[in-house]
């Protein structure tokens, strides 16, 4: 298994002035991973910050409706909302991952894109806007990608139902 | 040079890159012309104002597109200036499934993502459940975790050799590739049962001991394998046809790929060593010997070097684990999680009440999100899920490297020949039901 904890002495490396902030933003922790809680206003200066400090590549953006479970592990500061991104960032040099959780409110599914510091978030932005209907302000192409251009509704979310085929068995009374 | 300093000099080389990288964050908006940035309805109104332009859609029935890959082209004569991979003609919904399945079931789910390499998904899905439920498998069943996946990773950069060769007019390649995968892929039939969606690697072990005799069928395939790739090398790699139609096509280079959040061969083509089994090991990775191969051009040539030879490695490593493969369990032996065995089921009534209720209800997970990624033939595979405590995912995400990798397509494609488009699609080997999900 990929060894992703920060161990005591790296932390101090990682400018960790108070015990619960890192980057200055409120962190925790999630078996061992580090994941980093930054407001929206905070996200972008966040990723500028990680970035500068070598975590070099975006792996994946995804996004997660609390709408059933809005009870999480997150640190006492955070206010919690419906919606939350999620980005993973890997730093080459250090051979670390760090994690990226911002709380997205339901009457305002908006967060900056974060294309101008990794391009490569492009097409993981637009499945995230595609499946959960979170705009990404400033994303140079902001479609649909996997669901048709006229769908209705973001799939992934929560209230959006699984559907279902009903099915006929031949000799059930009433098939025809 | 000694080794430590053939390491230090490259590992110099990485940080040049990453900083010069940093610093440029090559493709700034407005610097960038090389994506066709329409939705569908507006690619299918533009009329371009230089009437020797045109757009071409290429695919979705393509042959060489490996599925349902549709690429909007805009061309000027032969040459492909902007373009834009269209896809989602695939998706079915495989994250929203996966939380309607129980984490026994998930397994069954992701393996149809990457339908050439499945064991990865599961691989990745099985890391992930057990991250989350902090319970370490039997020794044997990690080795056996590698073994397959590495028996899967020959198998899926054979069934490369046999597409690429395929699209680029080199039908021969099509016939000794897919002769050899299905040699490996008869070993993963007789170990799991399928061919393919083995559904073999679950969270807590994997699904069955090694049956008899598979170190015997194992060493056969690494007896046979080797003059096999010989001739691959014969008829491709040193043929000035081959030559003409990869070198110089396609190229892409480090910055770009790091960028872009490509990681995988495509990454390796440009000379830039990164590979989790090596730089981040999982698994016992770290208990084998084998070496990171990397590329010089970043074209398509490399891409097509790169994944002949790390057949090779594989092989290098699945002869280790064969010799080095320990007895144990198969499958961690905790109650609340596997099944109880079949004789207990007769004889007692409580192990009857637990092997209904794992199959029924599937066991409970503690609340928790994490992530774990694996190195698939592609790329980096990350499993994210997220666990409300329940018997089901919460969340269950897949970042499929065949994914991000398809965005390097257009960069590749820019000022390229129309044939060229089909050497570049094949050696960048997007699986498009992991792209789709």
């Amino acid at each position: 298994m990929a060894e992703e904890t920060v161990s005591i002495e790296e932390e101090s490396d990682l400018n960790l002035s108070v015990e619960d902030l890192m980057y200055e933003v409120p962190v925790s922790r999630s078996r061992g991973q580090v994941v980093l809680h930054p407001t929206r206003e905070q996200y972008l200066e966040t990723i500028d910050k990680l970035s500068d400090d070598g975590f070099n590549v975006c792996i994946d953006i995804t996004a997660v409706d609390y709408l059933e479970e809005p009870e999480r592990d997150t640190p006492s500061s955070i206010a919690l909302e419906r919606f939350e991104v999620v980005l993973n960032l890997l730093s080459h040099m250090k051979k670390e991952r760090i994690r990226i959780r911002v709380q997205i409110p339901e009457a305002d599914p908006v967060i900056p894109s974060a294309f101008d510091f990794f391009p490569g978030t492009e097409a993981l932005e637009r499945e995230v806007f595609d499946l959960f209907g979170i705009e990404f302000e400033g994303h140079p192409d902001m479609t649909r990608i996997l669901m048709p251009e006229n769908w209705n509704g973001h799939p992934l979310r929560k209230d959006y139902d699984v559907g279902e085929i009903p099915v006929q068995f031949k000799d059930a009374p009433g098939a025809g | 040079m000694l080794p430590e300093q053939v390491e230090d000099v490259l590992m110099a080389q990485k940080e040049d890159i990453i900083n010069k990288d940093l610093a440029a964050r090559v493709f700034r908006r407005g610097e960038d012309s090389a994506i066709l940035r329409m939705s569908e309805s507006e690619i299918q109104a533009y009329k371009p104002t230089d009437d020797r332009r045109m757009v071409v859609n290429m695919g979705p029935q393509h042959p060489s597109t490996h599925g349902v890959l549709r690429l909007s082209l805009e061309m000027e004569g032969e040459s492909v200036l902007r373009s834009k991979p269209i896809i989602g003609y695939l998706h079915t919904g495989m994250e929203k499934t996966g939380e309607q399945l129980s984490y026994l079931q998930g397994a069954t789910n992701v393996t149809r993502m990457d339908y050439s390499s499945p064991l990865f998904s599961e691989l990745a899905f099985s890391l992930a459940t057990e991250k989350l439920l902090e319970i370490e498998v039997p020794e044997r069943a990690v080795w056996i975790r590698m073994l397959m996946c590495e028996l899967n990773r020959m198998s899926s950069h054979l069934l490369f050799q046999a597409t690429n060769g395929m699209d680029i007019g080199a039908v021969g390649a099509m016939i000794y590739g897919w002769r050899e995968r299905e040699e490996v892929l008869r070993l993963l039939e007789m170990i799991t049962g399928l061919r393919m969606n083995h559904n073999y690697i679950r969270p807590g072990g994997v699904a069955a001991d090694l049956p008899d005799g598979w170190r015997d069928d194992t060493l056969r395939i690494l007896d046979n394998l080797p003059d096999r790739l010989d001739d691959f090398d014969g008829l491709f790699t040193g043929q000035p046809i081959w030559h003409e139609r990869l070198q110089g096509v396609g190229v892409i280079n480090a910055e770009e790929c790091l960028a872009l959040g490509v990681i995988g061969p495509l990454l390796r083509s440009t000379g830039y060593a990164w590979d989790l089994r090596k730089d981040m090991p999982y698994l016992r990775y770290d208990q084998v010997e084998f070496d990171v191969l990397v590329g010089t051009y970043g074209d398509c040539f490399d891409r097509f070097a790169i994944r002949l030879n790390e057949v090779r490695e594989s092989m290098r490593i699945v002869q280790q684990i064969v010799e080095k493969m320990p007895t144990g369990d198969y499958r961690i032996q905790d109650k609340k999680i596997t099944p109880p065995p079949r004789t207990r089921i007769d004889e007692s009534m409580e192990a009857l009440i637990h092997h209904f209720k794992i199959f029924t209800e599937g066991f409970k997970v503690p609340a928790g999100e994490v992530y774990v990624a694996v190195e698939s033939p592609r790329g980096e595979l990350g499993c994210y899920i997220v666990s409300d405590g329940g018997p089901k995912p919460y969340r269950m995400h897949i970042r499929g490297p065949s994914f991000t990798n398809l965005q390097v397509l257009p960069h590749m494609l820019q000022n390229a020949l129309v044939a060229d488009a089909v050497a570049v699609i094949s050696t960048v080997d997007p699986i498009m039901g992991e792209v789709d999900r």
